[in-house]
């Protein structure tokens, strides 16, 4: 006997089957599986995009907003002109295109490595619920570049802003036929109370979170 | 991790008399009580969404070996290498084999409690690979060579200074006592391990059965490195883990993180499903998960199943005055505090843990605030009564016990003594009616006084009650 058949037999026996379960029982459960209802859900009456704003800050992100794409170097710049930080780093290739060096930043289209002090990235969708971003991984959206920089700059179009995590699954399941290998859900930067119980941001992940809504 | 709960009298002392603990417990009680307490109130309808969480793992739990089964089916479909470990020996044999095979030196952890159950760390290490905390709490206690004492803040035992010694010793950097400066100081020691690493060990706070994901929740983000730099990861997993959909995930998540720490979210939610993926740039080769009995079938098979309803999420600790007063250590083994008093005898055998079931006031703070409805006090009480079957009581305590039998079963007698208590309780008493000493139980008056009895026993009352009335 493995292993595995020893413990499914153990759980059978504790569960007071004989054999395994019936045709029904196992309906009942495949439809669960099919259909994954959402669990019961709180109120939420509130203008996905100013709450989206609200919760990012609560969350010690930072919001900038845009009206169209080509615009995003130039806030970038400005972003980081207003906090001091260094003008290198790297982006996910679909940003490639974008004018940095008109921006004054110079930036690399690849994964992040250890030393990368600035990472750019897009988001596949924001959940206004808590200022969250869910990113995807994928050979052009490394989970890399949201993560090992000091500062991480994401690019969300407002007409991405959903309301709830189970919004973003539900997306997930209408675009893609499978989960890519990592689903993130990022809110604010890395943080830690593992001293004391005191809040301290940036200890294995970025420092600071920006985010630039797009709004055309 | 070596079972150490027949020393909790011992513990518990050694701890009420610890200055720095107190004041460290201090801040748990505040940041995490008062926290929760608010953020449930973002939930409009928290309680129905507790009661469909608790549903939830019923549900999962009852049904756990088709979940297993599909959990199997749908992360075997993704190249994710699932295996199965009926007890902790078997755990650590397979991750070491895992590590062998592909020449492992360095291994990046996430905590895991169930690595701290099966003593993963130093089986490694006795195998010569080197093996890196990296949540900071548990990278405190890792390199204090201590074991954790709570389950979501490991090192919440440790004041600042006693950290601030720790780190001058080890990282042999100047002396830092700024908390925020520590943390930096960490991130720049932790950060040439991770980008180093061979291999990533993480726990997972769910399986999700209809994609074949693990799922994990940090607030540090060493869980999302752990899971996507080492070219292998591996995560150990209780069977009781598992949850049917990720829509059950979503939502009692809600609950998970205001329960534990006071968040509306934590920072990271992870779901990893497989290895790396055709064109990925990041992520394992190899995906590895070993799902794990280790006890949990017995307790399934037991009056104690509803314990495995429990999410980890430390709140019924946060609340408990015992555990607020004396801290995990004195607990024993991997899990303190209430959860700890149901899990430690389950687990291990209650012939090893006879005082934790009893350190409880029953005040039932655990079970009011358990996000899935643990009946926690009911399962200590469960506990006890094992006990007292099994004879495992002490031999004074049987006594007495008998001694109290034999009286009460003569109503005329025991009425006649109980009276004559009463009125020499009231003797001692005197004029402010506490007792300072008590006879045979100087434990019970040491450092609080004792109210004296009234004088009139409560058949004597009900009796004179009675006879007014007619």
């Amino acid at each position: 006997m493995s292993a595995r058949d020893n413990i499914l037999g153990k759980i059978r026996g504790a569960l007071g089957r004989s054999r395994p379960m019936t045709e029904t029982e196992a309906a009942a459960l495949r439809a669960k599986l099919r259909d994954h209802p959402r669990g019961p859900q709180p109120a939420m009456n509130w203008e996905p995009v100013s709450r989206f704003r609200e919760r990012c800050l609560s969350l010690s992100s930072t919001v900038d907003e845009v009206a169209t794409l080509d615009q995003v170097p130039a806030a970038v710049g400005r972003y980081l002109a207003g906090s001091g930080l260094e003008r290198t780093g790297v982006c996910w290739p679909e940003y490639a295109g974008l004018n940095w060096a008109g921006a004054g930043l110079s930036i690399e289209a690849r994964p992040a490595g250890g030393d990368d002090k600035i990472g750019i990235t897009g988001t596949y969708c924001a959940i206004a619920e808590t200022g969250t971003l869910m990113l995807l991984s994928g050979p052009d959206t490394h989970p890399v570049t949201s993560l090992l920089p000091e500062t991480h700059i994401a690019i969300a179009p407002t007409t991405r802003i959903l309301v709830s995590i189970e919004d973003g699954m539900d997306l997930l399941r209408r675009e893609r036929s499978e989960l890519p290998r990592q689903v993130a859900f990022v809110s604010g930067p890395s943080r830690t109370a593992d001293i004391e119980m005191t809040l301290v941001l940036g200890i294995h992940g970025p420092y600071r979170v920006h985010i630039v809504l797009v709004t055309g | 991790m070596q079972v150490q709960s027949e020393k909790f009298k011992a513990g518990a002392a050694k701890s009420l008399n610890n200055p720095h603990l107190l004041k460290a417990m201090g801040n748990l009680r505040n940041r995490m009580v008062t926290g929760r307490a608010k953020s449930i109130l973002e939930l409009d309808n928290f309680e129905e969404i507790r009661e469909a969480a608790r549903a939830t793992r019923d549900l999962a739990l009852a049904n756990l070996d088709y979940l297993l089964e599909e959990f199997e089916r749908n992360a075997t479909a993704r190249g994710t290498n699932v295996h199965w470990a009926e007890t902790g020996k078997d755990v650590n044999q397979l991750v070491l084999d895992i590590a062998r095979s592909n020449n492992v030196r360095k291994i990046i952890k996430s905590k895991s409690m169930l690595g701290e159950e099966t003593g993963l760390n130093h089986f490694l290490e006795a195998s010569g690979i080197e093996v890196r905390e990296t949540d900071l709490g548990e990278y405190i206690i890792q390199e204090a060579g201590e074991t954790p004492s709570h389950i979501i803040a490991p090192a919440i035992h440790r004041t600042k200074d006693e950290v601030s010694d720790l780190f001058h010793e080890k990282h042999k950097l100047p002396r830092k006592t700024d908390i925020a400066e520590m943390t930096r100081e960490a991130r720049m020691v932790l950060r040439p391990h991770f980008l180093s690493a061979d291999m990533g060990i993480s726990g997972a706070n769910f399986l999700v059965a209809e994609s074949g994901t693990t799922m994990i929740v940090t607030n540090e983000g060493n869980g999302r490195m752990t899971t996507t730099l080492p070219r292998v990861h591996v995560a150990i997993v209780g069977i009781e883990k598992v949850l049917p959909t990720l829509e059950d995930v979503a939502f009692i998540l809600r609950l998970l993180t205001r329960s534990a720490t006071g968040q509306s979210i934590s920072n990271y939610l992870t779901f990893t499903t497989g290895p790396k993926q055709p064109g990925d740039k990041d992520g394992p080769d190899e995906f590895h998960v070993i799902i794990v009995d280790a006890g949990r079938t017995k307790v399934l098979d037991s009056n104690l199943r509803e314990a495995l309803r429990c999410i980890r999420c430390g709140a019924c600790m946060n609340h408990c005055p015992v555990y607020q007063n004396i801290g995990g250590h004195p607990y024993g083994w991997v899990y303190p505090g209430p959860i700890g008093s149901v899990l430690t005898p389950a687990f291990v055998g209650i012939e090893n843990a006879i005082d934790l079931p009893n350190a409880a006031t029953f005040c039932n703070q655990c079970g009011v605030v358990c996000p899935v409805k643990i009946p926690l006090p009911d399962l200590m009480r469960k506990l006890r009564e094992k006990q007292v079957e099994r004879g495992l009581r002490p031999r004074s305590e049987r006594l007495g016990l008998k001694v109290w039998a034999w009286f009460a079963a003569r109503p005329t007698l025991y009425s006649a003594l109980t009276r004559i208590a009463a009125r020499l309780g009231h003797w001692a008493g005197g004029r402010t009616g506490l007792i300072h000493s008590l006879l045979g139980g100087a434990g019970w008056t040491r450092d609080r006084d004792l109210p004296a009895p009234q004088g009139k026993t409560f058949r004597d009352l009900y009796a004179a009650r009675a006879r007014r009335r007619i």
